[in-house]
């Protein structure tokens, strides 16, 4: 539309010097010609609806929650409305992560805060969601655009930033924190990884230690044919730095990956899948209706889903999720009253039949005990169910310093090194 | 044509740990290199020699952790003076690094690779990720972005699948230094070369003539 405005402009210029008489009928024709698609695109925009107060169960066609609603006359979740209550923060608008966000919009979540350094590329179009009349905006700007489009119900946040740097994570971890109106712990009540890397996944992992947020992990291999999702409850499940992390064997063997000129494969429809699983187990953990899934593998290659559950380890290298692991041991007797007093009331409330369904294709490695007490992980590799491998080896054992050693060479000031490096860089 | 990583990774040379600290350390220093190096399946001899002579790090600290990172950063001015030191006595140089702030958590410089007799040089730049040292810093060499599908978003450098595996067996030993020397080293000697032969990457004397035409065709279109 602006390139033709603009050509029109510079034709009438022309005009003005042309003494052709059909001139002017050709371009009173050109301009008819542009105020149909004007008024379809006015009309386009003008269609995007008002907000809603509340939801509304009733079912017309104007009603853009009536078969979310439905969820609950059928008895599925008991409150729906209470999707509104809640906060989630999605960290990384790529493949996986935009989509997921269009999921929770479309579900009419409350508020989401989206982070991404990244901006939008035509590299991208093999994937969901984003348009190519976006490229260049970043990310968080551009899904912040298409979302508040689908439902303006959607309180949307858009942080532009590297969560991995010093400066970056400090506004992550504030803007977690920030209260929101419904004030419960912390101001988000789910956080959602859908980013790339194990460097980013470790960030996030800092952060939700730090706050003793439960959060979610995603993610797809780097060949595209397998991905998964994790839970992770700071304190009683494992953290992203209990054991080397875990990832779906894809069946292909590694010699025959063929990896040269390449560092990463994408489809949309693994990522499609990967965002699927996230956002239902999302879900189910903040409406509270099925069960919510410790890890989910997906190899699409054997279109098998591997499951496990993994306990915290005890000698973590995170010192928050070592904290945070302690606190969940010294709340076990007020956990379990609690639990007792929750049968006790199930008991005498129903003959309902029961939720459990037999999953005779999901393997879990451990029991229901929730005391985390040694580590099965060091055995992990063993122990781990078929289609499962660890993507890096632990650390080799490794004595660390208990105090500070001190001796010549420790004592070195740190301004007296940086001279001697320079001294090097300009020799 | 030279072979690929002639230029920076000496073939020469034991595995040697220089003594840094009190003896007892120093002899617990030798045995993690040499385990160091052991696990180093799938790396060329010249590489695995080079490392071994870089001295391991202990303090297992990250850039919001106060004076531990500054003792961590004591130790990553250690190992990248004596890296370049050895460099410099194997003629061997090929990198320029410095603290690009006071707080050591991002770092500047230049690196460079010499292929058919030609020097081909790039700026440097990265930050010490909050996870640090338990994640590597991610190298990016801002010139190349959009070069090579060898790289990620922004420049960082994609680095082979035996990086990784080996930075996460050796944390927190592994350094600065040591991610120069395992993922920049080898990832210049695998892409320059096909980089500058591709056409993607010119030469700077090469550079002048064509630009001056461009820039002399775009001044001719718009008048
Ligand atoms: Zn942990």
């Amino acid at each position: 539309m602006e390139e033709e405005l603009r050509a029109l402009l510079r034709d009438l210029d022309a005009l003005k010097q042309s003494a052709d008489p059909t001139a002017i009928d050709r371009m009173r024709e050109r301009v008819a010609g542009m105020v149909s698609p004007a008024a379809a695109a006015a009309a386009a925009v003008g269609a995007a609806r008002s907000k809603i107060k509340d939801m509304s169960a009733e079912v017309v066609d104007s009603n853009p929650y009536s078969r979310l609603m439905a969820l609950q006359r059928m008895g599925i979740v008991d409150n729906y409305e209470r999707i509104r209550d809640y906060s989630v923060a999605i960290v990384g608008i790529g493949g996986v992560g935009s989509v997921a966000a269009e999921m929770l919009t479309r579900c009419g979540i409350g508020r989401l805060l989206l982070y991404d350094y990244d901006t939008v590329e035509l590299a991208n179009m093999n994937r969901l969601f984003f348009r190519p009349d976006q490229v260049g905006m970043t990310k968080t700007d551009a899904a912040v655009q298409t979302l508040s489009g689908i439902n303006p119900d959607v309180v949307l946040e858009s942080y532009s930033l590297n969560i991995t740097t010093v400066k970056g994570f400090e506004t992550f971890l504030g803007s977690l924190k920030a209260k929101s109106a419904h004030g419960c712990n912390t101001g988000v009540d789910l956080v959602l990884s859908c980013v790339d890397n194990y460097e980013a996944r470790m960030v996030v992992n800092q952060a939700c230690n730090e706050l003793g947020q439960t959060w979610m992990e995603s993610g797809v291999s780097e060949d595209a044919v397998s991905g998964h999702i994790q839970l992770l409850v700071p304190g009683e499940t494992a953290c992203f730095a209990c054991a080397p992390p875990l990832v779906v064997a894809s069946g292909v063997d590694e010699r025959t990956l063929k990896r040269e000129g390449v560092c990463a494969a994408s489809l949309p429809t693994t990522m499609g899948v990967v965002a699927g699983l996230l956002i239902q187990n999302a879900l189910k953990y903040l409406l509270k209706f099925g069960q919510v899934s410790p890890y989910l593998g997906y190899n699409s290659l054997k279109d098998y889903f591997p499951t496990m559950e993994m306990k915290p380890n005890p000698q973590c290298s995170n010192p928050a999720c070592v904290q945070r692991q302690k606190e969940y041991m010294q709340s076990k007797p007020a956990r379990d009253a609690a639990a007792k007093a929750k049968m006790e009331a199930e008991a005498s409330a129903a003959d309902e039949c029961p939720v459990h369904v037999d999953n005779e294709w999901n393997i879990s490695v451990l029991d229901d005990s929730d005391t985390a007490t040694s580590s099965i992980l060091s055995t992990a590799a063993d122990s781990l169910p078929e289609g499962l491998v660890r993507e890096l080896p632990t650390a080799d054992s490794y004595q660390e310093p208990i105090a500070p050693v001190t001796s010549g060479a420790i004592d070195d000031d740190l301004e007296e090194l940086q001279r001697q490096l320079d001294a090097l860089n300009s020799s | 044509m030279p072979r690929a990583g002639e230029n920076h990774i000496p073939i020469a040379g034991n595995t040697k740990v220089e003594e840094h600290g009190a003896k007892g350390e120093g002899r617990r220093a030798a045995a993690a290199a040499a385990a160091a190096i052991r696990s180093m399946e799938g790396w060329d001899r010249g590489t695995k020699s080079v490392v071994g002579e870089i001295p391991l790090l202990s303090t297992r600290a990250g850039p919001r952790d106060g004076d531990a990172w500054r003792q961590r950063l004591k130790e990553e001015y250690r190992a990248l003076i004596s890296y370049t030191s050895v460099n410099k006595s194997k003629d061997n140089d090929w990198f320029r690094i410095s603290a690009a702030n006071p707080e050591g958590t991002r770092w500047e410089g230049t690196c460079w690779y010499v292929h058919n007799l030609r020097r081909y040089e790039f700026p440097l730049q990265f930050d010490i990720p909050v996870a640090y040292p338990q994640v590597a810093p991610e190298i990016e060499l801002p010139t190349l972005d959009g070069k090579t599908h060898k790289m990620y978003r922004g420049g960082k450098i994609c680095l082979t699948v035996h990086f990784k595996p080996l930075w996460a067996k050796n944390c927190p030993r592994f350094g600065i230094a040591h991610a120069l020397c395992l993922g920049l080293a080898p990832w210049l000697a695998a892409e320059v070369p096909i980089l500058v032969d591709s056409g993607m990457v010119k030469h700077k004397d090469d550079e002048g003539a064509p630009a001056e035409a461009a820039a002399a065709s775009g001044s001719a279109a718009a008048s």
